[in-house]
């Protein structure tokens, strides 16, 4: 039985068949975009072949490139310049690659387009190396020689075998240096800056006290003494960073010396087998999650982003759970039901539905300039004018956060709550439980899955939110991490690094933008990941206490 | 467990009023009433703090709109003696020590607080001849100039240096003589200098001066720094103006480019002077009807604005205006007619730009140009209008008054720049060919006029509402009627959370991928995205009755409801093939690129992030809240509604259009508000996903500046406690506002209707 086209149309199933279409499009747009941030995240720690080609330029000299072949497309022939003599013989579409060529301080760019008919002889030349330096970006070309303490020398047996060793040496000499310099240099900095302010402080108050001030000078020429005995050892330290230095050549013939001191690490994609790029591959992507941001964040790893994160999302959450609870209990379990707790009930709801940048407003008026500079003013007089709290910080954009995220807590708390049954109460109150007893005792814990929920889904927002950060206490690069070794270890006033505001700041704040696009989408991949995983947590405690529940209530 | 808590507990089961028993339920009577205390605290507390956002904001916007203050706080004799009369006065920064400049040529210095003389310099030391007039120069650069019976001019500036002694700080005042305390000859001829206006900046000194005789001289000094020599040339240029009759006001521009005057018939005389020796008249202009004079004129700060008073008390505002051929014509801006007698005297501030007037009446006048704004009128006795000075920072005033003594005023005056028309209508600002909307906070110069209309802004966010709305409405609410209607019960609860999933996807990363890979995306493939417009639902109508076409078994095959998963591969494969038939459409049609296209034949400006991204990307966002409420309502409407329309015959579309939709309606509306709500608010998608340029159109193919987007730029650099901070507290006011309203709405109707669905 078919139906005619009238039929059909009368029937509705046309438009019932639309409105399948858009939930099908929004079903491929969310798993598109997940697709495509994982892909492109993903994607970009295996390592590429190198592609070794002749290539004719706009002016007819004509040279080889080396490089990763990282896309392609097909432009019309039409919005290429008319005069090109190399595309003379092509059709109205031309294919053009986006070809990595490194070698930023020869060439002024990582990146460039190659059009497909000017590229001739490619091959993928098994010797063809890939150096990750700590500046310029990539290095691509082919060894040479070395020229070491002994003069130059280019058939010293295994050269590239000798090469790894020298930038195993420069890389646990670069620790090294990096372990002074920052954490024990750092370290002494701190508390020489911690005698200036007691010795201000001293000031302040007027108790020039003699002996005091003797020994604070004692403790400060000892630290003097450490500072100096640590600045001594790093000249060598330095010098061994540059005992050696190889010879590279790139594909154009053009010589470039390479001390081992600018090396991160170097690799032959040509000569690796799968199994090796996947080892290299994961190796990478733990560089990527553990190690510190390397030229201005687009290279390198995102530690201290995560670490900052969690650690603010950890202190919010500590703040908002036992804030939103109470007065998620006060409003349903004490407050007289009535209009005034509609009403706030209203004003709750919809508080959840203001534009997270302004309660970035609110937090930087209110707890950065407000509350944080009057305790600068009552507590730390000794540093002004330089500000402690009165400037944005951990502790502001944790707080700002957690008034963000109360009324989530508020509402599945409220909803947790409202499930308990009845009877439960009555039953406590009625074998002589107090109120706080019965709430305490059996309530609350019947309440703790939706508390849960409420909190993780507090956390998934708080993670994933940036606009207030921006105001209250977000920096792109932190000098250093909130918690460390020195008293007294958690640093609530220092800014911090967000993964949010990574993405934001590296993507559209970094001057070198298409070599820091691949690290960008590493980074969302990220946040999606724990984004995803806490909402998904939410959502099946969530279920899991409705179903136990409805079995509750047919009971 | 130990012997005795076995006692207790025995003691507290079986004898109820032993005192054991007692005090424990005291003891749990305490804590009972602590909790529901800690409780109520805890509660109202945050409670409070929510409420808290609200008014905070509120207090840091008020005192936008608190009225000028200004209070006379002491008075004393002029110092320096009443001797000769007072040509001038100046407060240094501090406030901590005036000047005045007496008619027998003395600079008197003398502390603000008491009156009391500290320096008087002797500014006519070197010549016999008598001080005839007085020019001040632009109240920043602190020059002044002396006429002379003799025809000479003395140049001078009133400096301070600040010192630190023990941490106090101490002012010096000096008066020094930027070209040599010896007069300089203006007039050749030993005419006395009637009238003297005089610009210095270090580099350049323009006097301009008319003489006994009726004629305007002008001399220029320029110091040109030779290639070698350490001692810079100066040269000079002497040109003389020719005038019609007696001149009645001068007025030279601090930029030494521009001279007016004015004359008793009430025309302005407008002349180019950047070539000193060919100055060029470009204007007279009629400033006053008849039979009213103009009695004062003055530059606003920054010497593009001219301000003429007149013998009725009106304050004009003048400026040149550049026309479409590049020609300046003096025009009339806005004017002041709040005094109603003749206006003696007119001070501009030295920053902003506002300006005090003292009339004949003894009434004087706070203005802020910009605004348009009477900030102020407040009545004073000083008839006759002495001369009189404004503090730098426009924190305080000197004036003269009548009956000889010298008054001390305070002035709090910080927000003199917002008016209602300031912030949300159209302002005729400096420079500008006619009245705008612009929103630009600070420039790197220093006589900036800050442009603080949130209109733009206001039209921005708008505007990204409405494109994100266009786009998520229609499929937000199709996907809920579907899921909640027709979808079969096992594939709802995936498609569901996965929506909702959707909701919690962090703005930065919907952001940063509309920015960097969509705006380039659809820059190359843009055909593609009005090819899917048609191509879409005509591909999903065609599958709809190709499957009608189909043979019932094969029919009866795919289970009822799940119509989506079949039209999955299908809408996939025409994504594709409309992203691949972009490029030959774009051969084809449009020159082999649409966005050169437009631009070359339609002249439409194609930015790559544009409106159309935006929309679609803040679009993605709200989608997940539209769906997930409106399927909540669809999904709510009672069964025996829909299962009695089916049973009376009609189809599952009839039902759904006449009695399911119909019933949550409201649920419908109230989730198009939140997503409206959600829509304004949205900050990290526009920053990133517009080129954050406020411009007021209405183009799909041109970006914008929002509301909040603008808060996360500014907000960090700007000073606190300004009017700018405070400018964008009310913008982030106007955000709360905003979203409250239409949560509230939202909210109400879904109450509502709650009730409506449990009577029904």
């Amino acid at each position: 039985m078919q139906p005619t086209f009238k039929q059909w149309l009368a029937s509705g199933s046309p438009f019932i068949w639309l409105n399948a279409g858009a939930v099908a499009l929004s079903m491929i747009m969310v798993v598109g975009l997940l697709a495509l941030i994982a892909v492109e995240g993903l994607g970009h720690f295996w390592p590429g072949n190198l592609a070794d080609f002749s290539y004719t330029e706009s002016d007819g000299a004509s040279g080889r490139l080396l490089g990763e072949i990282n896309d392609e497309e097909v432009v019309a022939r039409a919005i290429l310049p008319e005069n090109d003599s190399r595309l003379d013989a092509a059709g109205p579409v031309i294919k053009r690659y986006l070809v990595k060529t490194g070698n930023r301080d020869l060439t002024g760019s990582d990146f460039r387009w190659v059009l497909m008919p000017a590229m001739s002889a490619m091959e993928y030349p098994v010797d063809a190396i890939a150096i990750e330096r700590r500046e310029w970006g990539n290095f691509y070309g082919y060894l040479d020689g070395v020229k070491g303490t002994e003069g130059v020398s280019s058939d010293s047996g295994d050269l590239w075998g000798r090469f790894q060793a020298e930038i195993e040496y420069a890389n646990a000499t670069s620790l090294e240096i990096r372990r002074i310099e920052k954490d024990l240099i750092g370290a002494i900095n701190y508390k020489i800056e911690r005698l200036r302010l007691d010795e201000r402080r001293l000031e302040i108050e007027g108790t020039n006290d003699p002996d005091i001030l003797a020994a604070i000078r004692e403790q400060e020429k000892e630290l003097q003494r450490q500072y100096d005995g640590l600045t001594a050892r790093l000249p060598d330290l330095y010098a061994g960073l540059n005992r050696s230095v190889f010879l590279m050549r790139t594909a154009d013939g053009a010589q470039v010396e390479m001390p081992i001191g600018k090396i991160v690490r170097a690799y032959r994609p040509n000569d690796m087998g799968f199994l090796r790029k996947a080892a290299f591959y994961v190796r990478k992507l733990w560089e990527f999650v553990s190690d510190e941001p390397r030229e201005a964040n687009t290279e390198g790893g995102i530690f201290p982003a995560i670490f900052g994160t969690v650690l603010m999302v950890m202190i919010m959450a500590v703040i908002v759970t036992p804030f939103g609870v109470i007065a998620a209990l006060y409003l349903r379990e004490y407050a007289k039901q009535g209009l005034l707790t509609r009403l706030i009930r209203i004003a709750v709801n919809n508080l959840a539905g203001v534009p997270s940048i302004v309660y970035g407003v609110f937090g930087l008026g209110f707890f950065v300039y407000f509350i944080g500079g009057s305790i600068d003013q009552l507590f730390f007089p000794e540093a002004l004018p330089n500000p402690t709290f009165g400037t944005p910080g951990l502790i502001w954009a944790s707080l700002t956060l957690a008034l963000l995220t109360v009324p989530v807590v508020i509402v599945a708390t409220e909803e947790g709550l409202a499930r308990v049954p009845r009877e439960i109460r009555e039953g406590s109150l009625a074998l002589g439980a107090t109120k706080a007893e019965t709430l305490w005792r059996t309530v609350l814990p019947m309440t703790a899955s939706a508390i849960m929920t409420g909190m993780i889904l507090a956390i998934a927002r708080a993670a994933g939110e940036v606009a207030p950060l921006m105001l209250v206490g977000v920096v792109k690069l932190a000098p250093s991490l909130p918690l460390d070794m020195n008293f007294p270890f958690l640093h609530l006033e220092r800014k911090f690094m967000h993964l949010g505001f990574h993405i934001y700041d590296v993507g559209f704040q970094s001057p070198n933008v298409e070599a820091a696009r691949p690290l960008v989408y590493a980074t969302s991949l990220l946040l999606v990941i724990i984004i995803v995983i806490l909402n998904l947590t939410a959502i099946q405690i969530r279920n899991r206490l409705r179903e136990k529940y409805r079995a509750a209530e047919q009971n | 467990m130990s012997a005795t808590d076995v006692a207790t507990r025995e003691s507290l089961l079986t004898n109820f009023q032993s005192p054991a028993a007692l005090q424990y339920r005291r003891v749990r009577q305490v804590r009972d009433a602590a909790t529901r205390y800690v409780m109520a605290v805890g509660g109202i507390s945050v409670i409070v703090a929510i409420v808290l956002i609200a008014f905070y904001l509120i207090y840091v916007v008020l005192p936008l709109f608190y009225p000028a203050r200004v209070d006379k706080v002491r008075e004393f004799a002029p110092p320096g003696g009443t001797g000769a009369a007072s040509l001038y006065y100046a407060v240094e920064e501090q406030r901590e020590i005036g000047l005045r400049i007496t008619a027998d040529g003395r600079a008197v210095f003398f502390r603000a607080r008491d009156g009391s003389e500290l320096v008087t310099r002797n500014l006519t030391a070197e010549t016999t001849a008598q001080v005839v007039s007085f020019g001040a120069g632009d109240p920043a650069q602190y020059t002044f100039a002396l006429g002379m019976s003799d025809g000479t001019a003395v140049i001078a500036k009133h400096h301070y240096s600040t010192s630190f002694v023990d941490e106090v700080r101490r002012i010096t005042p000096d008066v020094i003589f930027p070209i040599g305390g010896a007069p300089q000859w203006i007039d050749p001829a030993h005419r006395a200098l009637e009238k003297i206006a005089a610009q210095f900046d270090g580099d350049q000194l323009t006097v301009v001066a008319v003489t006994s005789e009726l004629r305007l001289l002008l001399v220029n000094l320029s110091m040109e720094k030779t290639l070698f020599g350490e001692t810079p040339e100066i040269k000079r240029t002497d040109t003389e103006i020719p005038i019609p009759g007696p001149v009645t006001h001068l007025a030279l521009d601090v930029d030494q480019r521009e001279l007016y005057f004015t004359d008793h018939d009430g025309f302005i005389y407008y002349y180019d002077i950047s070539r000193k020796e060919e100055p060029r008249l470009i204007q007279r202009v009629t400033a006053v009807p008849d039979g009213v004079d103009i009695t004062s004129l003055e530059f606003l700060s920054g010497g593009i604005s001219l301000l003429v008073g007149d013998s009725r008390g009106e304050i004009a505002q003048w400026f040149p205006v550049r026309d479409q051929e590049n020609n300046y014509t003096l025009d009339k801006i806005r004017s002041f007619r709040s005094q109603s007698s003749a206006i003696a005297v007119i001070r501009p501030e030295y920053y902003r730009k506002g300006f005090l007037a003292i009339d004949d009446d003894g009434t004087l006048g706070l203005y802020h140009a910009t605004a348009g704004r009477t900030v102020k009128l407040v009545k004073i006795e000083a008839e006759g209008g002495g001369p009189m000075a404004i503090a730098p920072r426009a924190d305080g005033m000197l004036i003269e008054s009548g009956q000889g003594t010298l008054e001390v005023w305070d002035v709090r005056n910080r927000h003199p720049e917002v008016s209602w028309q300031s912030l949300w209508g159209k302002v005729w600002y400096e420079s500008r060919q006619q009245p705008e909307f612009i929103w630009q906070s600070s420039s790197a110069s220093s006589d900036f006029e800050p442009k603080f209309s949130l209109t733009p802004l206001a039209f921005g966010t708008l505007k990204a509402a409405l494109y994100a709305l266009l786009f998520a409405v229609p499929l937000a609410i199709m996907g809920a009627i579907y899921t909640a209607y027709f979808m079969s019960a096992g594939m709802r609860n995936i498609v569901k959370p996965s929506v909702e999933i959707m909701a919690a996807l962090p703005s930065v990363i919907l952001g940063f991928l509309a920015g960097l890979w969509f705006a380039p995306f659809l820059e190359k493939h843009l055909p593609s995205i009005f090819l899917l417009i048609v191509l879409l639902p005509a591909v999903v109508l065609g599958a709809s009755w190709t499957w009608s076409r189909l043979p019932l078994h094969l029919r009866q095959r795919m289970p009822e409801g799940t119509e989506a998963t079949l039209l999955v591969p299908i809408m996939i494969l025409t994504l594709l093939v409309a992203v691949a038939l972009s490029q030959p459409v774009e051969v084809m049609f449009f020159d082999g690129s649409m966005p050169l296209w437009l631009t070359r034949e339609l002249g439409i400006t194609f930015d790559q992030r544009n409106s159309l991204v935006v929309g679609i990307a803040i679009g993605f966002a709200v989608i997940p809240t539209i769906f997930s409420i409106s399927e909540d309502a669809i999904f709510g409407v009672p069964k025996h509604l829909t299962t009695g329309s089916l049973a009376l015959g009609a189809t599952p579309w009839q039902t759904m259009v006449r009695v399911v939709l119909l019933t949550a309606s409201p649920g419908i509306f109230s989730a198009v508000m939140i997503g409206l709500g959600r829509a304004v608010g949205e900050t990290m998608i526009v920053v990133m996903a517009t080129g954050n340029t406020a411009v007021m159109d209405l183009s799909i193919f041109q970006g914008f500046r929002a509301l909040s987007a603008n808060i996360a730029v500014e907000m960090p650099e700007s000073e606190v406690g300004s009017t700018h901070y405070r400018v964008l507290f009310l913008a982030g006011l106007v955000l709360f506002i905003a979203t409250f309203v239409f949560n509230t709405v939202a909210e109400v109707v879904r109450q509502r209707l709650r009730v409506k669905y449990s009577t029904l």
